[in-house]
């Protein structure tokens, strides 16, 4: 599947489609829950979790009010460590300085760290397109890169797999190694992987890794990983590229402390990640290690169109992936459902943002608006009222379907209309009442299928309305 | 009767599907010494305007309940959804300057979901009622997370003699209704109300209670089809004592 073909308009058959796939419902529903109970551990170890929050949102609003300045201050810093900052408006540009760099490395294998920002830009199949191979270092990254997919999740990518079909992908994939070997556990799978890794980490010419966040005050990028493949990714070959897009920017390191103390509860329940890794400029006289080049791709693809809308609070996301982690819609159909880079509530928001709400504009639609995610959302975003003000562009554009604006109408105009509303509502009642009358209950409605599909409609009560019955009672 | 003076925002499907819900609502007001009234221009709060993107009809209806109910001193809903709608929507529905936004803020602040008003205005902690059935309780989501109300309907009910509550997994995870979603998605909807009836069958109790009748239809709507043994309430007709009325889905 290729990335920039967003199967996003087809998110109804898409999750269809998801709900039937016995295998990944068996990976939904085994690691459903993890998550969440690791989160709400470390957020009750914490008592000043919440206070954290607040001053997060504060930090990333702030940046948002003034990007120009800290980006210019960033640049500086990465040009002042050796550095070099690229500017990228569109994916495809981005892409392209990819590819520059990589040619002139004399690149035939890079080695990627975990970046939803390259996914963005669908890096990997182009760089494969023009002869370079991409190798995923992150476990989970490599599992999908075997079998040809990509993320369903930001920061557990293949979370969708079960342990019987990362073993398959194995055995296919790694055909020089014993065909009698015991692969029954996670834990021979992980060992497997790092073996075959380590020899290709020696190969590339080039590390590609994302960035958690790039600090304006030091012109560092930050990653945070548990395998610590991104520390082996940045330091082995000789050119290091850094793809970030720009709302990662914090002002200082202070900040980014302060950010990382929430990063890793609300992402997976730990204090802290395993790896925490700094970077800026290439290898120092003297340093032992490290790249002789440096680059950093600054992507924009649509964000900054973003700034001073009702969606800009969106980009204070620091990519945690609590939000889909509780989001029972993401629970029940995964995160390739959702057809493009981003899944769950935060990609129900910035999907729509960067590919347009014409292609997207399902997302927002696909969620009962429960509220979970904004509970848990570290940063505070509103992602439900973010997701509302993507339904209202929808009616205002006249996108929503022609039948539920038909229905909203005729509703809205009894509804405007208390009298009238009072006689529909008395022969609506009356009719279903009737016809839910032996049972109490209505097994088939042919206008509510989408009800009676699969539950059904209890039926009203006996006697008539509430308002016509309270009237004859107290008058 | 000299109590507070409270108007009955009776909600849609309270309204159509069961009116027996408004009128334990008013017993516990009036047991709890309030003047009910039942002010005649009511219909919908509005939400399905307000969530499906619809600004200008969410508005108009907005403007009808304030003007309808501005007059009182309180706002009891038997609906944490309903609730919410007016509480913490009606005043986002208007730009800033409009005079409504004020009108719409000060009847936001009057407003109440039925438990959380018996229990944090009014102090009632006890329902004199007796009920020997077990019981699993459902938290709505908007209940739960616009308004903070969890303690309050197991605080009630923990005054309800004989009655037995068995909390079920998940108890805060939503139900798959979600307004309108229950039938744009009814394919995940579905799954997420196969979910809830799980997790509730699982506790044994007799029956579900919560505090919006939205969910509840779903909730015994998914049950029915699957010939579950639990029943479902609304958790104000165990408070008002009365287990005489059927059970949501079911004959009398
Ligand atoms: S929207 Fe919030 S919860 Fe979701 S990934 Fe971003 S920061 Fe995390």
């Amino acid at each position: 599947m290729s990335l920039h073909e967003a199967t996003t308009p087809a998110f109804r058959a898409n999750a269809r489609a998801a709900l039937d796939n016995a295998n990944l419902q068996a990976a939904l529903r085994g690691s459903r829950g993890n998550f969440i109970t690791k989160r709400a551990r470390a957020r009750e170890d914490l008592p000043e979790f919440d206070a954290l929050r607040d001053r997060a949102r504060d930090i990333k609003d702030h940046v948002l009010a003034h990007l120009d300045l800290y980006l210019e201050a960033y640049e500086a810093q990465v040009i002042a460590s050796g550095g070099h900052v690229h500017w990228a408006e569109t994916a495809e540009e981005a892409r392209a300085i990819v590819l520059d760099l990589c040619r002139q490395a004399g690149a035939k294998a890079v080695n990627k760290g975990k970046t939803m920002i390259s996914e963005e830009c669908g890096i990997n199949d182009f760089l494969a397109e023009n002869g370079i191979a991409p190798v995923e270092t992150d476990l989970g990254e490599y599992i999908i890169q075997l079998r040809g997919e990509v993320p369903s999740h930001i920061i557990a990518p293949a979370v969708h797999v079960t342990v019987p079909e990362i073993e398959a992908a194995f055995r296919k994939a790694h055909t020089h190694l014993d065909p009698d070997r015991d692969l029954s556990d996670l834990a021979a799978l992980q060992a497997e992987a790092r073996g075959v890794l380590r020899e290709k980490y020696f190969q590339a010419e080039v590390g590609i890794t994302g960035a958690n966040m790039l600090i304006a005050e030091t012109g560092h990028s930050v990653i945070v990983t548990n395998e610590g493949n991104g520390d082996l990714t940045q330091s082995l070959p000789r050119m290091h590229i850094v793809m970030a897009s720009l709302e990662k920017i914090v002002p200082t390191l202070e900040d980014a402390a302060t950010i990382l103390r929430i990063l890793g509860r609300s992402a997976t329940g730990q204090e802290m990640s395993v790896y925490t890794t700094f970077s800026r400029g290439p290898r120092r006289p003297g340093d032992p290690d490290g790249p002789e080049e440096y680059h950093v791709v600054l992507l924009d693809n649509g964000r900054s169109n973003m700034l001073a809308t009702p969606f800009q609070d969106m980009l204070r996301c620091i990519r945690c992936g609590a939000c889909m982690n509780h989001c029972p819609v993401y629970q029940a159909v995964g995160g390739h459902a959702y057809g493009w880079v981003y899944p769950g509530p935060m990609g129900a928001v910035l999907t729509p943002s960067l590919i347009g709400v014409e292609q997207g504009g399902q997302l927002p639609n696909a969620s009962s608006f429960c509220g979970r995610c904004e509970e848990v959302c570290p940063v505070r975003i509103p992602l439900p009222g973010m997701m509302r003000s993507w339904r209202e562009r929808e009616f205002e554009k006249r996108l929503t379907p022609a039948a539920m604006r038909r229905g909203l109408g005729l509703w809205a105009f009894a509804a405007r209309r208390p009298r009238l509303y009072r006689i529909a509502a008395r022969l609506g009642a009356g009719l279903l009442s009737r016809l839910g009358s032996k049972t109490g209950r209505i097994a088939s409605l042919p206008f509510a299928r989408g009800w009676t599909g699969e539950r059904d409609l209890p039926a009203p009560q006996r006697g008539g309305t509430f308002m016509d019955r309270w009237k004859a009672a107290r008058r | 009767m000299s109590g507070p003076h409270v108007a009955l925002f009776v909600t849609c499907l309270v309204d159509m599907f069961r009116p027996s819900v408004a009128f334990a609502t008013v017993k516990l007001l009036e047991d709890a010494g309030c003047r009910v009234e039942v002010p005649p221009v009511q219909t919908c709060c509005g939400q399905p305007a307000w969530n499906s993107g619809d600004r200008e009809n969410a508005k108009a209806i907005a403007r009808q309940v304030i003007a309808a109910f501005e007059g009182y001193a309180h706002v009891v809903v038997p609906s944490g959804s309903c609730a919410a709608t007016i509480a913490r929507d009606y005043e986002r529905m208007f730009e800033a300057d409009d005079p409504w936004a004020a009108r719409a803020r000060a009847l936001g602040a009057r407003t109440h979901e039925i438990t959380a008003f018996l229990t944090d205005v009014l102090g009632v902690t006890e329902v004199g009622q007796k009920a020997p059935v077990s019981v699993t309780y459902h938290d709505s989501c908007s209940g739960l997370r616009s308004l903070g109300i969890r303690e309050q309907p197991r605080r009630l009910l923990a005054s309800v003699a004989g009655l037995e509550l068995r909390e079920m997994a998940e108890n805060d995870v939503c139900c798959g209704f979600g307004g309108t979603f229950c039938v744009k998605y009814p394919d995940i909807s579905n799954v997420m109300a196969g979910d809830k009836t799980r997790n509730i069958a699982a506790t044994g109790a007799d029956m579900v209670l919560a505090g919006d009748l939205g969910c509840l239809m779903n909730m015994a709507g998914k049950a029915s089809r699957e010939g579950r043994a639990f029943r479902a309430r609304h958790v104000v007709e165990v408070l008002a004592g009365d287990l005489a009325t059927p059970p949501i889905g079911e004959a009398g």
